[in-house]
């Protein structure tokens, strides 16, 4: 148990929960927004899953990180647009429209690699980011850790407090939480429910796409098969935990990380528990927690339920 | 110029259009071979109350949405503000100040107030004004004594808060000459009303002018100047209010006399169905709710009760029902004390209820005519066989084809889903469902609450014919007009107490009021 106590340990811990939870965050940060105008994208896994491909396509292809990324975020926005025009469009029951996405993405994934670098056993790899120190910040004792992170993590955090913004204090978020709250009464006011959703399902898409990228480009340096293994889903369930909001989305996120980071280090320990219990251990979590606060939770309204102007 | 009479007689057309803010002329509305509004006038003149009257279906809904440019009409012109005008959506028509207060709100319950009002106005830079909406929001509250809280959660607010909140958005968003207003009264309670009545008043002095849609003749009465009556998508009559009457209003609009006296008192009362002993509840929080030493129906009368709304009326019908239990005291049925009884046994015993909210507690929207008249015994034959497995659905229409024609339904066919029929029709069905099931006893509970004049004549017709027959019946209900025309014996219900009973022929309003307020009791025996 010593090891604790052990200062290297801690700080590992502490990186290594920053850094897991990172797709978390910019995938639930996504969700938010699709959710706050009344899609609920359970789709979150395949736009993830699309955008990781994509992003460690654009980067071995090119050669640039940022050209990853921005395949990453137009491949994902794509994979949306399938359920975006589905629901809003087409009033397509959102819960399968978001499970044909997941299964939809997942193949098309795989497909989409292997025709860009054929079977093979030994996997592609790339460079990947680099890690930047910010000064002095980065000198600081146990939590210096925190600052020597890639470039994608510091953006990460520092997007919680832009969604926010957006969300509630600016038209465009106002906008969009009436079209999720109550869609005949924001109609009635001059807002545009379609086109809101639509704006709504291209933030999340980028984000989600983004999330994906980050697991291959920005964290592993690989793209294989089930990359992604259920953080779209913990992303959904972020949402729910940190009730819609930004900042509590941020704690839910740094939960579910913190789980993920002790049971990799928990397995590394080989204390002779089958490593299946401490994998399971982000998963418990999950379901603990979203049977403890989705009661308590308040949903926006109408999400997950289509709009259809009545035809005169 | 060379003045003729044509020229004469224009000159006085205009000076006549003048004295008009809006002057909708001869508006045609199709929807395929039906006709919404068959030349329809309204001619609303500046700084008055005007009442736009109509039984439901009679086109008032479709004028107005003509107005607020929601719909195209396919004739005749609108003149406002000296202008002809035509809209092509919502937009443009609130733009020249035209302000709807729809009787369904639009509003977001999980926003706060200012908030509510932003989304309305138009776009204006990518950042929230938020402080000076709010300034604007207290400085409108303060002027029209509106009691709104800028940074109130609107689901938290009451009601009449929340129409208060749409006033705003009203005044705030579209600086509105004319203020549209439909059935604002059918949401709130007689207090409510009356505050409103005092804002609309206070608005029409600062010179906004205001169309007041209703169907019921006391208000419209009561606050308006002038009135314009539709019936069957027609204009048929323009009054000033002083040149007319209810009574008058109510042919109008039903198109034949309507009789809002007392009906028939009671010949055969029989023994007591229905008591209450000692009856004390309090709901889960502790508040005590009921409190009623001893109250009782007769067979064949019909006890009223009236009162404010929330002053116990709901709980005592969930209690008449079966669906809670009073703490102390008993509840009996042709004598047999109910307590500790389910629904069923209530219902077996003889009990039979129009809830307060039919949608929420009396129908299900979704599902057809005979399948909501069979819910609540679809285990009996002839609705089903082997004790509710299989549903019999042949014995199942007919009897519905049955109840539909028996209960004057207007329908399109007993398929047709109960969400879609207008309220009317839908209180038709549960009475159907409810006297048809050999009931012993009737609790309605505001039994006409949006529904039709002659839809409510009838209804009462129907409770009335139950009586009759030996059956005994509660009314619940806040509206007193309808308590007093039909009950035998009235009594008013506050605070969960019986503050006392009146005599519903000729009832002392005064005393009424005093004991609707809780201030004043009398014991049945001083009007006996």
């Amino acid at each position: 148990m010593e090891i604790f106590m052990d200062m290297n340990f801690i700080m590992e811990l502490l990186g290594a929960t920053l850094r897991m939870a990172t797709p978390l965050l910019l995938c639930a940060l996504g969700s938010v927004f699709s959710e706050r105008c009344g899609l609920n994208n359970i789709g979150l896994e395949g736009l993830m899953t699309a955008g990781a491909v994509a992003g460690f396509i654009g980067v071995s292809l090119t050669g640039s990180n940022t050209a990853g990324f921005l395949l990453a975020i137009v491949f994902a926005v794509l994979v949306n647009m399938v359920f975006a025009v589905a629901s809003i469009k087409f009033n397509a029951n959102q819960i399968v429209i978001g499970m044909a996405i997941n299964i939809l993405a997942a193949g098309l994934a795989t497909t989409i690699y292997r025709l860009a670098f054929g079977i093979s056993t030994t996997p592609a790899m790339i460079d990947g980011l680099k890690n930047i120190n910010i000064p002095v910040l980065c000198g600081l004792p146990l939590v210096g850790v925190l600052f020597k992170q890639n470039i994608f993590v510091y953006i990460t955090y520092a997007l919680v407090p832009v969604c926010h913004y957006v969300l509630f204090h600016t038209r465009l978020g106002l906008n969009l939480r009436a079209v999720g709250e109550q869609p005949k009464a924001a109609d009635s006011m001059g807002i545009n429910v379609s086109t809101m959703r639509y704006v709504g399902s291209i933030l999340c898409g980028s984000l989600a796409g983004l999330a994906g990228a980050y697991l291959s480009v920005g964290y592993m340096n690989v793209y294989v098969d089930n990359l992604v293994s259920g953080r779209g889903y913990i992303a959904l369930a972020a949402v729910i935990f940190g009730r819609w909001k930004p900042a509590g989305i941020l704690l839910a996120a740094l939960l579910f990380g913190f789980t993920d980071a002790l049971q990799l280090r928990l397995q590394a320990l080989g204390t002779g528990v089958s490593y299946h219990l401490f994998m399971m251990l982000p998963y418990v979590i999950t379901l603990v927690t979203l049977v403890c606060f989705v009661g308590k939770s308040v949903a926006p309204a109408a999400n997950g339920t289509n709009y259809q102007r009545e035809n005169h | 110029m060379e003045l003729t009479t044509a020229t004469i007689l224009e000159r006085e057309r205009d000076l006549m259009e003048e004295q008009y803010l809006l002057y909708m002329q001869d508006i045609t509305k199709k929807f395929g071979a039906f006709t919404a509004n068959d030349r329809v006038s309204l001619r609303i003149k500046r700084g008055e109350i005007h009442a736009l009257m109509g039984e439901n279906g009679a086109g008032k809904s479709t004028l107005m949405n003509i107005l607020s440019g929601l719909y195209q009409k396919d004739g005749g012109k609108i003149v406002f503000d000296g202008k002809e005008v035509s809209f092509k959506g919502p937009q443009e028509a609130k733009a020249l100040g035209i302000g709807m207060v729809y009787q369904h709100f639009m509003l977001i319950e999980a926003m706060t107030v200012v908030e509510n009002v932003m989304l309305s106005l138009k776009s204006q830079g990518f950042q929230l004004p938020l402080a000076k909406t709010r300034a604007k929001i207290k400085d409108l509250s303060e002027k029209y004594q509106l009691d709104v809280d800028p940074d109130a959660l609107v689901g938290d607010l009451s009601v009449g808060a929340q129409q208060r909140v749409e006033i705003i958005k009203v005044l705030c968003v579209d600086n509105a000459k004319l203020i549209v207003l439909d059935e604002p009264t059918a949401v709130l309670t007689p207090a409510e009303a009356q505050g409103l009545f005092a804002i609309l008043r206070r608005l029409n002095e600062q010179g906004h002018t205001i169309i007041f849609i209703s169907h019921k003749l006391k208000e419209v009465m009561e606050i308006c100047d002038r009135i314009t009556v539709l019936r069957l998508g027609k204009s048929v009559a323009e009054v000033n209010k002083a040149d007319t009457t209810m009574d008058e209003l109510g042919s109008f609009m039903v198109g034949r006399s309507v009789v809002m006296d007392h009906i028939p008192m009671a010949e055969n009362i029989g023994n007591a169905f229905l008591s209450l002993e000692d009856v004390g509840y309090k709901s889960a929080d502790g508040v005590e709710r009921l409190s009623i030493p001893e109250f009782q129906v007769k067979k064949g009368e019909i006890v009223g009760i009236a009162g404010v709304d929330g002053n116990g009326q709901s709980e005592l019908a969930q209690l008449l029902m079966g669906v809670v239990h009073p703490q102390m005291g008993q509840v009996k049925l042709d004598g047999v004390d109910m307590s500790g009884k389910s629904v069923k046994d209530f219902i077996q015993a003889g009990m039979a209820l129009i809830p307060e909210d039919r949608n929420a507690m009396g129908l299900v929207g979704a599902m057809s005519i005979y399948e909501n008249l069979a819910l609540k015994n679809m285990e009996q034959a002839p609705n089903s066989k082997s004790g509710g497995w299989f549903i019999q659905y042949k014995e199942l229409k007919e009897y519905a084809k049955k109840m539909v024609e028996r209960y004057d339904i207007r329908t399109s066919g007993i398929d047709q889903s109960v969400g879609s029929l207008s309220g009317g029709n839908q209180q038709k069905v549960i009475l159907a469902r409810e006297i048809e099931s050999n009931c012993k006893i009737l609790v309605a509970v505001h039994p006409t609450r949006g529904v039709d004049i002659g839809a409510s004549e009838y209804i009462h017709s129907k409770i009335q014919e139950f009586r009759d027959a030996g059956g005994a019946v509660l009314v619940i209900s806040a509206d007193l007009d309808e308590v007093l025309r039909l009950s035998d014996r009235c009594c008013v219900m506050y605070e969960g107490k019986i503050m006392g009973f009146v005599d519903p022929q000729n009832p002392d309003m005064q005393k009424l009021s005093l004991m609707m307020a809780g201030k004043e009791g009398t014991n049945e025996s001083e009007i006996a």
